[in-house]
């Protein structure tokens, strides 16, 4: 369709109220520069309705010249009024505002669309691709604007100015020396790696146990069982918590007196059996959603070609919900290695995980190296996950279920 | 398969052996810079000496609803534990904190002064052992206060002359003996003042005047960090919080040493531990309040000692280099006009005032 597509410029009656509608938009973002929202919105909208009309009245310059010129400008402008973080701000408008001006000018924004709708529509094609966009930053920007705090050279939750002014003085890396040099953090970051995973192991072979059971048909009372099960997930936490910090003092006290098991390996049985309680609702929920999919007959098969259920599980059933599983995993381990409020109560110091380490660096010192530490934990998750996908497309495409 | 998963198990069961092998106690404190200047000063050289590690439980802002839940449930994973005087005595009379003989448990001063002289009226309790004086002061901010910086306490109800808000604890402690101070009550006339309900509400009434004005702190760093923002014009905090700001952070900011209300900090043991428990605990509470300890602590944060020959003992810090004693609440220029925290009257009214101030500032 792009082909032939027909350069058709558009009349100044229309571009010239886009770019004031742009420009005020942009302008609301950045109204905190100019003093206010409503400042912002005035001034980058009459500079770029005036740009935009100065660009269509003299055609002098060829578009690829323009585009390239424009940011110039718009920088000269930012750097002597407001600072060289808006010069670099102005060049970037002046980038977009000539990449936009001719979109909207030569029609470019109905190029890919099909040629047959209507205004209203092509409005409503891009209006929602924007909403997204806001719905998209307004998620993402608490986890961005922590990562250039986290290397403030102060110890403060403070953009500097020699930070804004981007002075390589006002960036360090201590935040990150402190995690990896001081003690407390070392070990509750040890401890986290210890408790997840066994908690992790613990609550998907129960709840993938539990999930295959609860998908027999000869089951009675199934809901209710289902309902006993999740409940870990339903019940506010803090209230499971106490309940917890009871029964599992009770439970350390018997193993330590009676059993005459170590204070500290009792600490970490109690913490990872908590931890796996609240995984088991997740693998529960993940794997009874494969094995709906998942054809019984084949262990009927299985079964007539003489093997026991125990092998029919681990060669038939286990390969094919293997994604739930995983999944259900990947939620348990997530839940054990971010709980903050069961730990607290039912750990004691030595069990003390990252995620409560993080607490009371925000409750007693306000330090950044918590905001180090959660750029690391980010971008642990975000390599996990993306390794998870990856093996995940791999082994589909190796089975040649892959859609594409 | 079978080898994979006997080294797994293998590694596993030593990682949780390794675990067990070392002697630990959990000692209970505040965090932070303060924490640090504790590592310092007693844990690494107690841990150098016993070989005992000591693991930093950095809960002691909810020290008195945990001891208690913790002896409901019969699960007590502290040895040690850092409180104020007001706290301390709480734990006592409810019988969570043990006594203690301080001329018996505790170390003699090197000249052979007896502890409970050396300490002196610092024993506030027989439960208690003192590590510091610190005091509640405020910081102001140089560049929003003008060219006439506060030289009263009484600045932070002058909103006229410094506008601007205010960062104070989200608390009756501290609050009320400011407003009833800057309303005109003498000094000695304050805790009996506050006795009454009347004072109460006059010392509300005095806050009532800048409630709009006050962001209110409950984490001792916050403060500091407001301070730093430049969200407030002027804050009150615990000294040291201030010494780490001004002097380890170089922030533009001043301590107002007027009418700094004088606190203590110090150690309690809570009952109930096994006797091995309890003796390990005792043998680190010696280590750590002997004179020369307690002065190493005063090297890291501007806390005075609570030992009358540590106090002579006090130096340089440890990093910084500068000298430490114009930084410590009680040096002779900084306490010019102080108040003694009254911890019986804290002790028996603050259950009281405390709900009141929290109802008056849900108002």
């Amino acid at each position: 369709m792009a082909i032939f597509h027909q350069v058709l410029r558009r009349p100044v009656s229309f571009v010239l109220p886009m770019m004031g509608l742009m420009g005020g938009f942009v302008g609301v973002f950045f109204g905190p520069t100019f003093g206010s929202a409503l400042v912002g919105l005035t001034l980058v909208s009459t500079v770029s309705v005036f740009l935009a009309y100065l660009i269509i009245s003299t055609q002098y310059l060829s578009q690829k010249v323009i585009r390239l010129i424009l940011p110039v400008p718009l920088a000269i402008l930012g750097l002597i009024f407001l600072g060289p973080i808006s010069g670099f701000f102005g060049a970037l408008y002046g980038w977009f505002f000539g990449w936009f001006f001719y979109w909207i000018y030569e029609g470019g924004y109905r190029a890919k669309l099909h040629p047959y709708l209507t205004a209203g529509q092509v409005l409503w094609h891009y209006s929602f691709r924007v909403i997204c966009g806001l719905i998209f930053t307004f998620l993402i920007t608490p986890i961005l604007v922590v990562m250039p705090l986290s290397f403030n050279a102060q110890d403060f939750f403070t953009f500097t100015p020699e930070m804004l002014r981007l002075d390589p003085v006002g960036y360090s890396l201590k935040h990150y020396q402190d995690f990896f040099n001081n003690g407390d953090w070392q070990r509750s970051f040890w401890n986290s790696l210890i408790i997840a995973p066994f908690a992790t192991i613990i609550s998907v072979s129960l709840g993938t146990l539990a999930a295959i059971g609860l998908s027999q048909s000869h089951v009675p009372a199934k809901r209710a069982i289902m309902a006993i099960l999740i409940s870990p997930m339903i019940v506010p936490l803090i209230i499971s918590a106490m309940g917890m910090f009871f029964f599992y003092s009770t439970m350390g006290n018997f193993m330590e007196n009676t059993l005459g098991l170590d204070k500290n390996l009792v600490g970490y049985v109690k913490v990872i059996l908590a931890h796996a309680v609240l995984g088991i609702p997740f693998v529960i929920i993940t794997v009874t959603a494969t094995l709906v999919g998942f054809d019984k007959s084949l262990t009927r098969a299985a079964a007539n070609m003489g093997a026991g259920p125990v092998k029919t599980f681990f060669k038939v059933q286990m390969p094919l919900i293997m994604p739930g599983v995983i999944s259900g995993g990947l939620f348990a381990f997530i839940t054990s290695f971010d709980e903050v409020v069961v730990v607290m109560f039912i750990g004691s110091a030595s069990q003390k995980t990252l995620p409560w380490q993080m607490f009371i660096g925000l409750r007693e010192q306000i330090s950044p190296t918590i905001l180090a530490v959660a750029t690391i934990l980010v971008g642990i998750s975000v390599l996990l996950l993306m390794t998870l996908e990856l093996l995940r497309r791999r082994s589909e495409r190796l089975r040649g279920l892959s859609p594409a | 398969m079978k080898y994979k998963n006997t080294v797994f198990a293998t590694a596993a069961l030593s990682l949780f052996a390794g675990l067990a092998l070392a002697e630990e106690m959990t000692i209970v404190s505040w965090g932070g810079a303060y924490s640090k200047s504790q590592l310092k000063a007693y844990h690494e050289p107690y841990t150098a000496n016993t070989g005992v590690t000591i693991i930093n439980d950095e809960s002691a802002g909810t020290a008195v609803p945990k001891l208690r839940a913790m002896k409901e449930a019969g699960n007590l994973t502290w040895d040690v534990v850092d409180v104020e005087a007001g706290p301390a005595m709480q734990l006592c009379d409810e019988g969570l904190a043990m006594e203690i003989d301080h001329d018996f448990m505790l170390a003699d001063a090197p000249d052979g002064t007896l502890a409970s002289v050396d300490f002196g009226d610092f024993i506030v309790s027989e439960c208690f052992i003192p590590q510091i004086v610190y005091s509640y002061t405020v910081g102001y901010r140089n560049d929003m206060v003008g060219s006439t910086p506060p030289t009263s306490i009484c600045a932070i109800f002058d909103t006229e002359t410094y506008p601007g808000k205010r960062s104070l604890k989200k608390g009756a402690l501290s609050n009320m003996e400011w407003a009833l101070l800057c309303d005109g009550v003498a000094k000695a006339d304050i805790y009996p003042t506050l006795e009454t309900a009347a004072g109460q509400d006059q010392a509300l009434a005095k806050l009532d005047t800048i409630k709009d004005d006050v962001i209110w702190w409950s984490a001792g760093a916050d403060t500091p960090q407001l301070l730093a923002d430049g969200e407030v014009v002027m804050g009150s905090t615990f000294n040291g919080r201030l010494f780490a700001l001004i002097e380890e952070q170089n922030q533009p900011v001043s301590m107002l040493w007027d009418g700094q209300i004088y606190d203590l900090d110090g150690w309690i043991i809570p009952t109930g531990l096994s006797p091995e428990r309890q003796a390990r605990a005792l043998h680190y509470v010696r280590f750590a309040t002997d004179t020369q300890r307690l002065a190493d602590q005063s090297r890291w944060i501007s806390y005075g000692p609570t030992r009358a020959s540590s106090a002579l003992l006090v130096d340089k810090h440890a990093e910084l280099g500068i000298d430490m004693a114009p930084h410590m609440p009680t040096d002779p220029a900084n306490s010019k006009n102080t108040f003694l925290m009254n911890y019986a009257f804290w002790a028996d009214y603050k259950d009281d005032i405390e709900s009141k101030f929290q109802a008056w500032l849900a108002q």
